[in-house]
């Protein structure tokens, strides 16, 4: 019998549950190599030797060297675990978080100060709210996305 | 006898450490963050407890994937600050109670909860944040911490029923402590917050104004709420709240008294909330 999962039909978001934390394991798990300083140097120092150590998807590897961290998500990843990659790049979370929507740093941070996302039109996708997928990039990425489409 | 004597709530950004760590709580963006948190402090300096009981959840930092618990009960006699990537914060090593812990755990599992028992971990800012934002920066902390830890990483995670139940539960076990200790209970994380994917950055005003409301008036029927109501409405990573269920538990029956009241957006990508809740 197939459990419920009452929470796919939420735009934008992909919950970390057991069927996804099987699938990032390894990926995961080299995130969580990077809280110690050797591990930090040498993975930046050679990323692709580094990740070669890991039994992770080819997938994953690249996703993770172009810091796609949409696609990490999507192949089992969790946000506290690739935050990991962030502070080895020093990036802040609002960086990481910012970098998912499409927006720039600065739109997303002023976007945050103007009181954050509205959760009106973004409650199930089928809706019309910024983060369902057809409204994607967001931010002036988006802006020029539309204007070559048209 | 020992006693719960108040709940203190509050969010756990980790921007918040590290705006204080690096010296930025004067600038503007951060101001209102620290002034909101003052009459919290003075409150704290004014009612020192013997011991706090922190809930809060571990970022993926103690535990890996290797090990997932629910709940996990530190029982050890200190906690180093974490590396979480970018270095240890520069806070004070937080000192255990490990005889209260100890009692708690006992009564607790006897109790059907069954709780993980830890005797070696180290902390991260989901704990230290929430010393940091009600103690300032101190070169020791005021009085010894028990960490209890949440799973709210990996779905599913406790539900607010269990986790309010799990606080009765705790206060049961403080109260039956032959010593007498006033024990404050903390819960932390929230308020409405998404650190993934393109709906990131979502804040619920409204939504976190009512867990408030409830949480103070009506604890037992908030704890009613099913997961999916916190990720729709709060975002995904808002499904935190949960652990200020715990706390709320924790309190005696009937009309607490509110301490203070605090709400502010943004902090990076959260909403911050601070609430204080005595016995009455």
């Amino acid at each position: 019998m197939a459990l419920a999962k009452p929470y796919l039909d939420v735009p934008g978001t992909t919950i970390f549950d057991a069927e996804q934390s099987r699938k990032g394991y390894h990926l995961n798990q080299f995130c969580v190599s990077l809280m110690k300083p050797e591990n930090r140097a040498r993975f930046r120092a050679n990323e692709r030797a580094y990740l070669d150590d890991w039994p992770m998807s080819e997938d994953q590897k690249l996703a993770v060297m172009a810091r796609d961290l949409n696609r990490c998500i999507a192949l089992g990843g969790n946000i506290y675990f690739l935050a990991r990659i962030g502070a080895t790049d020093g990036k802040s979370f609002q960086q990481m978080a910012g970098s998912m929507t499409g927006m720039s740093e600065d739109e997303y941070r002023a976007m945050m100060v103007a009181g954050g996302r509205s959760v009106e039109g973004n409650r199930y996708v089928g809706e019309d709210g910024d983060a369902q997928a057809h409204r994607q990039p967001q931010g002036a990425a988006g802006k020029t996305a539309k204007a070559k489409e048209a | 006898m020992a006693r719960i004597s108040a709940s203190v709530y509050t969010s756990h950004v980790p921007a918040i450490g590290a705006a204080l760590d690096l010296g930025k709580s004067d600038e503007p963006y951060w101001q209102p963050v620290f002034r909101g948190y003052e009459p919290a402090k003075a409150w704290l300096a004014a009612n020192k407890p013997d011991v706090v009981f922190l809930v809060y959840n571990d970022h993926a930092t103690a535990f890996s994937l290797e090990i997932i618990p629910t709940f996990a009960i530190g029982c050890a006699a200190e906690y180093q600050p974490a590396d979480e990537g970018w270095g240890p914060r520069p806070v004070p090593v937080v000192k255990g109670h490990p005889e209260l812990a100890a009692h708690i755990a006992q009564s607790v599992i006897q109790d059907d909860f069954d709780l993980t028992i830890v005797n070696k971990m180290p902390v991260d800012h989901g704990l230290t944040v929430p010393l940091s934002l009600m103690c300032g920066q101190p070169k020791a902390w005021p009085c010894p911490v028990i960490p209890f830890a949440v799973n709210v990483v990996q779905y599913p995670v406790p539900s607010g029923r269990r986790c309010f139940q799990l606080g009765q539960a705790i206060r049961k076990a403080v109260e039956s402590y032959d010593a007498p200790l006033n024990v404050q209970i903390w819960g932390t994380g929230g308020m409405s917050h998404q650190l993934q994917g393109p709906r990131a950055g979502l804040i619920n005003r409204d939504w976190d104004n009512r867990f408030f409301d409830r949480l103070i008036e009506d604890p037992a029927g908030l704890a009613q709420i099913p997961h999916i109501e916190y990720v729709r409405e709060a975002g995904s990573e808002g499904i935190e709240l949960v652990m200020w269920l715990i706390a709320r538990g924790a309190m005696n029956p009937g009309k607490p008294r509110v301490a203070h009241r605090f709400y502010h957006v943004p902090a990076s990508n959260t909403a911050v909330g601070n609430l204080i809740l005595e016995n009455a």
